[in-house]
């Protein structure tokens, strides 16, 4: 599904990303987990095509093709999908005509007629009512006087009805209190399938108690330095990063 | 950041499709102004003796007056000798009739434009008076408003047909010598609308004009007059364009609004003159002095505008709060994109006892676009009560646009509120790539973002039109983002 090979990146010249090496096959949950400033923010938005940033070096390779190729918009409706760590307000849009433009984009690019309002009002219903979000929610502008848990389960809204193959999480749990980190868990819990691969970037690994990861991968300076599975989270949350930082250097 | 501004730079691709040119044999005077000009145009026009002196008069006073300097715009110098006053087809020289006598190609002109004259083509609902040039061309519906008593004609028909109120009205909201483009206005204006409602009528459809310049190196002064006798409502809207010309043109129009007892107006403007290239050059110099006076009880006067057009646009549309309980409302949407630079706002004078009056102005500048607003609210001594409200927002895409406010406020009562609010945000590129991230292109989101900044104001317009304005704020914005 993705392959990532010595990925580098820099930001206004400074080197961020220094030889990622990544590979996530169909159906895996790949947890990145690494201190402040390792570059985890950094990768997710390198991956879903934000400007800003300079790839330098090495490749990424998406369903067979060269990732870089395609401009961010183009990578969302071939499948890549962001949930934001701080999603963005658009005052004065409407909450669902934005997701409905989301949506008929991709069917467009699927070469699929446009969802009309019935079918879409009827399935968006649906996947609300598993996020246990109010009705008002589609009504109201995007993100706009969201609180926090709200901003979160909107994102998790667009991810199930886009139905992305590659998902990346940014520091999803961040300003969640725990019953809306289990309702968010809930909903990426719902989405796993054997065809669609998460990318969950976390600094703690309490969201991992709630979306169980298949690999969990240590980012530091721009590396990453330490590869296994659940337990290595485990490991992380006792001794914390120092002692992992201080075996990479 | 500065990536972002590159690509702003390199995706200049607005679309003008408005800016193609008809080919149409006209009258048109050699260029110059003096009395002798006025004198053909008020002959031609079969005008009362009353009306040439009251051109006249103005014309004397406009001699002594200078152009405005005060406004945030820089102003090439005009050669006003230098401009023809009057063009018309030729075609139309009496007046059509009827739609069968219009000559073909100015109602393709219409179709082209999306306004269809016939009636069975035109939108329901919506009556059409289409001025092309000095000189109108066709009023649709007539025979429909007529029997509900409403009087909507060009305003030379009406000087003709019902001189009595135009002679009652004109010029008792904006007078003669207002202001230096109002003056001129009033020596040479050419064509235009003129609505009347009858008492206690509701007028049955919406009422709208259709402005076209054409010929070249001529300036449009056209003259509206709306009166709203007691209790009566009527919808007016208006929309404008212009060929896509090198050479700057002149449009300075005057608008009048009477509203009496219990009266409301509603006036929208679709502005979309042709806005010149992103260098500066050509474009409509749009000079208009708008102004209501709820002169009764009760009355109500909204204006809604969405300004995308014109090189440079100088306009404020005012109401004079007169009666008790009367209200103003002002609700616009500036775009100053390419090289389009806008001042624009409204002036709130409270005269009448427990008025009220809603300001919201949302500016969007782009490119190296300048947008100010300037609204005035003043509340005299003996208007008790008075109430204001002014939101002004500021929307700047990229880094070498503009946006400037400036309110003025003169309070002399007491008892008045009057609150102001004002932002200034950027389409951040958080907010881009928020919508790309989801699959929604740059132009789409774009649109979306400025679309959504100002739902406030575009909700007010009536349904077509809205459809309308959102269309063109898309349009107009198309390549100021790469």
């Amino acid at each position: 599904m993705l392959s990532i090979k010595d990925l580098r990146a820099s930001v206004d010249g400074k080197e961020i990303l220094k030889g990622i090496n990544l590979e996530i096959k169909p159906g895996e949950v790949h947890a990145i987990m690494g201190p402040n400033g390792s570059g985890k923010s950094t990768l997710s938005h390198v991956l879903s095509g934000r400007d800003g940033y300079e790839v330098t070096g090495g490749s990424v390779t998406y369903n067979g093709g060269d990732l870089f190729e395609l401009e961010a918009h183009e990578r969302a409706r071939a499948g890549v999908f962001l949930a934001f760590q701080y999603p963005v307000e658009i005052p004065g849009v409407n909450n669902m005509y934005f997701l409905k433009a989301a949506v008929n984009a991709k069917r467009e690019q699927e070469g699929k007629p446009e969802m009309d309002s019935m079918e879409f009002l009827t399935l968006v219903r649906e996947k609300m009512g598993l996020l246990k979000m109010k009705p008002d929610f589609l009504h109201r502008n995007v993100n706009e006087g969201f609180s926090g848990g709200e901003k979160k389960r909107n994102e998790i809204l667009q991810m199930a009805m886009l139905e992305p193959n590659l998902c990346l999480l940014d520091e999803t749990d961040s300003g969640l209190d725990i019953d809306a980190l289990q309702i968010v868990a809930e909903g990426v819990n719902a989405l796993r399938s054997p065809e669609r691969s998460f990318v969950v970037v976390t600094h703690y690994q309490r969201l991992l108690d709630y979306i169980v990861p298949d690999f969990v991968h240590v980012l530091a300076h721009g590396r990453i330095v330490k590869s296994g599975g659940r337990e290595l989270a485990l490991e992380l949350e006792e001794k914390g990063y120092g002692w992992i930082e201080e075996q990479a250097a | 950041m500065s990536s972002t501004a590159q690509e702003l730079d390199h995706l200049i691709g607005k679309e003008y499709k408005e800016g193609f040119v008809t080919d149409i044999e006209a009258e048109t005077f050699d260029p110059g102004l003096d009395e002798d000009v006025i004198r053909r145009l008020s002959a031609i026009k079969q005008e009362p003796e009353w009306l040439l002196e009251w051109r006249l008069e103005a014309f004397r006073h406009w001699q002594t007056m200078v152009g405005p300097d005060w406004a945030k715009l820089d102003v090439p110098p005009i050669d006003y000798q230098a401009l023809s006053y009057y063009s018309a087809p030729k075609s139309k020289k009496d007046g059509p009739k009827s739609l069968d006598e219009v000559d073909p190609k100015l109602l393709e002109t219409y179709e082209k434009l999306g306004i269809p004259l016939e009636e069975r083509a035109a939108l329901a609902g919506v009556a059409v008076d289409a001025v092309f040039d000095s000189v109108s061309v066709a009023t649709t519906f007539k025979d429909k408003l007529n029997e509900a008593g409403v009087i909507f004609c060009s305003f030379s028909e009406a000087v003709r047909e019902h001189p009595e109120l135009v002679r009652q009205y004109l010029g008792t909201v904006v007078p003669q010598g207002d202001n230096f483009f109002a003056a001129l206005n009033s020596a040479v204006f050419s064509d235009g609308s003129f609505i009347y409602i009858p008492k206690g009528t509701r007028c049955p459809m919406e009422l709208s004009t259709y402005f076209r310049i054409n010929a070249a190196n001529t300036g449009q002064f056209e003259r509206t007059l709306i009166v709203a006798d007691e209790g009566s409502y009527v919808s007016y809207l208006e929309g404008c364009t212009a060929p896509r010309r090198d050479e700057n043109q002149l449009h300075a129009a005057v608008v009048e609004l009477v509203a009496l007892d219990n009266a409301q107006i509603k006036y929208s403007t679709v502005q979309n003159w042709y806005p010149g290239d992103e260098n500066g050059k050509g474009g409509i110099y749009n000079f208009v002095t708008k102004r209501a006076e709820c002169r009764g009880v009760n009355s109500k006067v909204s204006w809604t505008q969405v300004e995308t057009g014109s090189a440079i646009t100088w306009k404020y549309p005012s109401c004079v709060l007169k009666g008790d309980n009367s209200v103003g409302e002002f609700y616009s949407v500036a775009l100053s994109t390419l090289k389009q630079q806008a001042d624009t706002g409204t002036k709130m004078i409270h005269i009448g006892k427990n008025t009220s009056s809603t300001i919201i102005s949302k500016g969007i500048s782009a490119m190296r676009g300048s947008n100010a607003y300037r609204g005035l609210v003043k509340v005299t001594k003996g208007a008790d009560n008075a109430r204001n409200y002014t939101q002004c927002d500021s929307l700047l895409m990229g880094d070498r646009c503009a946006a400037h406010t400036f309110p003025y406020m003169e309070v002399a009562n007491p008892t008045a509120q009057v609150e102001h609010e004002a932002t200034t945000s950027k389409i951040s590129d958080d907010q881009l790539f928020y919508c790309t991230s989801r699959g929604i292109s740059e132009e789409d989101a774009v649109s979306m973002i400025v679309n959504g900044f100002c739902k406030e104001v575009i909700k007010e317009l009536p349904m077509e039109f809205a459809v309308e304005a959102q269309k063109l704020l898309g349009v107009s914005l198309e390549g100021s983002v790469g």
